[in-house]
């Protein structure tokens, strides 16, 4: 391309003034050339004389009107000559807007002042932060008692497709994964327990373990990871399009479309996949114990028989709470994304991080609670 | 009038989604140095035929040529090269929605220039003041911004390179009129100066009456028919006559 040129500057010095000429084309993509050049013009009376141009942009204009700028500044003069019209109305439009103040800019404080005030900033925002969430769960709750006493307005469609995506399709990866599980605890288990000879109570090891704890602890870790970004990630996406804005103008609360029937879809499919992983588990269990130990099927579930009720019980009891934990996390910070796609990411991430941690609290202090009632 | 050299070159282009047909053999040329108006009813692909020719969507059929070069067969380097020469300015602005808007202006500055840094600022800040937005905008984020604004913050990251050729999509939509009058002499004056060539699909007959130099209707899946405002009138089609006859093109013509 015949833009390839480089613009040239020469400067020609003399007492009563300089003369600065200017030629080729002074495109901004050739600026680097000539940057250095503009800076190290000698102070003093100066003309520039842009006869040679061939082509001028308003980078090159820029250049010429900093130039302009900074000599006036000085008590200078500086002169066109050889302009055209065009050029010369270029230059005006750029020396314009030139002279405006330099744009402000956000510096970043920095040192021991800067630190103690972002940890401070920190502190009040997790304190703030944990208001508000819980304020969040007292909307939700409320919203959800009020649609299960009037159960016809529900929003069932939703409900039900939510119920699909973060239920029915889960079905897969949460069966394999507590099959796995199942598989993995009594090969373990069979190693330890063979050694004192004790392989009968692995059935107990097995029965204790997923049914009390693993089934349904992961699952929620599973769903928290599957449907809680899915829940962020959409809700958000939608804040950013403004859509949330657009349902409250119409009149329609977004807790009750959006947040309700994503929140009861997982309370209501969160124990049925929790059950599905803990038959799915036993079921590897069994397969193991029966391969490895010869355990038979039929001494397993006599064994079976004997411990695991109650422990079904305490495990399953668990999973509506941590639905409510996964939904009320995911929909909170989809409702805190602002502005940007980027936002939309941190927030998912926060999503997950969030609810899985809370799950992990909730099941310690379950555990604690069911060992204070003897269970 | 002299025979000038085309920039762009749309030969039987066809465009179709499904079984509905936008474009069939549209034929289109854009000439050096000169603002193009497209108009359109809604749904006659104005929009769809920029963003072919930017090469956002691949046409059915039909050639493409800017600045002589096909793109539609040409190799990825010529084609880069080809693309540094223009600027897009969205309808919404599509502004990098992490990056303030100061940010956004030097994008395609510090991909495809080698300046120093502080060039490159004094040049964005350059751009941003030019399109007409305060200075404060420098360090906001484009969602802290109104309509109006992002209209403006585009046509600056549009305008980052110095192109040869500006498309915009529908630039004065949302603004004031104060607003669009001052758009519109912007890009009148930066036309001028810079030779700029300016594709612009629009429906604001005062822009089209105050910068256009020739007006290119889109209708029946083709270019019905080009040529300056004035000769607008004496178009005999059902929609050109009720768009340039109608009132608010009348107030327009008597503005101008």
């Amino acid at each position: 391309m015949a833009a390839m040129q480089q613009p040239e500057v020469i400067v020609d010095q003399a007492p009563s003034g300089s003369v600065m000429r200017v030629s080729g084309p002074l495109r901004t993509e050739a600026l680097g050339a000539v940057e250095g050049a503009f800076r190290k013009v000698p102070h003093g009376p100066l003309v520039v004389d842009l006869g040679g141009l061939t082509a001028l942009d308003t980078g090159g204009a820029w250049l010429i009107a900093d130039l302009m700028a900074r000599f006036e500044r000085d008590g200078l003069t500086v002169e066109l000559a050889r302009a055209d019209a065009v050029q010369a109305a270029l230059i005006d439009t750029v020396r314009a807007v030139v002279d405006t103040p330099e744009m402000a800019e956000d510096e970043r404080e920095t040192g021991l002042r800067a630190l103690t005030e972002r940890v401070g900033r920190s502190v009040v925002g997790t304190w703030q932060a944990a208001g508000l969430i819980l304020g969040f769960f007292g909307l939700t709750l409320t919203r959800l008692v009020a649609a299960l006493a009037r159960p016809w307005r529900l929003r069932r469609a939703a409900l039900f497709s939510q119920m699909e995506e973060a239920g029915l399709n889960a079905i897969p990866i949460v069966a394999l994964m507590g099959f796995l599980i199942g598989i993995v605890l009594a090969f373990q288990g069979a190693a330890q327990l063979q050694q004192f000879g004790a392989e009968v109570f692995v059935v107990d090891l097995i029965a204790i373990s997923i049914l009390r704890e693993l089934g349904i602890l992961l699952t929620a870790i599973i769903v928290a990871g599957r449907s809680g970004s899915a829940f962020t990630a959409s809700i958000g996406s939608m804040k950013v399009q403004e859509e949330i804005d657009a349902m409250r103008v119409l009149g329609l609360d977004p807790v009750d479309v959006l947040v309700v029937p994503r929140v009861l879809a997982l309370v209501v499919m969160l124990p049925i996949l929790g059950f599905v992983a803990n038959m799915a588990g036993l079921f590897g269990g069994a397969l193991m114990s029966w391969v490895d130990l010869g355990v038979s099927p039929g001494m397993f579930i006599t064994r079976l028989h004997e411990t695991a009720v109650s422990h079904l019980v305490v495990g399953m009891v668990k999973a509506p709470f941590f639905a409510v934990i996964i939904g009320v996390v995911a929909c909170y910070q989809a409702m805190q994304v602002r502005g940007s796609a980027t936002s939309v990411g941190q927030r998912t991430t926060a999503s997950v991080v969030q609810a899985i941690f809370m799950v992990i609290v909730a099941d310690a202090l379950f555990s604690i609670f069911f060992a204070e009632l003897g269970y | 009038m002299a025979q000038r050299e085309t920039l762009i070159e749309v030969r039987g282009l066809v465009n179709r989604f499904g079984p509905q047909v936008v474009h069939d053999g549209l034929d289109l040329d854009v000439y050096r140095g000169e603002v193009l108006g497209v108009v359109g009813g809604s749904g006659t692909g104005k929009s769809v035929l920029l963003r072919t020719i930017v090469g956002l969507n691949q046409p059915a059929a039909g050639s493409i040529k800017v600045m002589g070069t096909d793109m539609l067969s040409a190799k990825r380097a010529d084609r880069l090269a080809v693309e540094r020469r223009w600027g897009v300015a969205f309808q919404d602005g599509a502004l990098f929605s992490s990056l303030s808007v100061l940010q956004n202006v030097l994008a395609p500055m510090r991909e495809h220039l080698n300046l120093s840094p502080a060039l490159m600022k004094a040049l964005g800040q350059l751009k941003i003041t030019l399109v007409g937005l305060p200075p404060l905008a420098c360090g906001k984020l484009p969602s802290e911004l109104s309509g109006g604004m992002r209209k403006r913050a585009s046509l600056a990251r549009a305008l980052a390179l110095d192109p040869d050729i500006v498309f915009l999509d529908e630039p004065t939509a949302g603004l004031d009129p104060i607003g669009a009058a001052a758009y519109d002499d912007l890009i009148g004056e930066l036309q001028r100066a810079l030779g700029l060539t300016v594709f612009m699909v629009t429906h604001d007959l005062d822009s089209l009456y105050a910068i256009c130099d020739r007006i290119a209707v889109l209708a029946e899946k083709r270019v019905l028919v080009t040529g300056p405002i004035e000769e607008m009138g004496a178009v005999d089609h059902p929609w050109v006559k009720e768009y340039f006859g109608g009132p608010r093109a009348r107030a327009a013509a008597e503005k101008s």
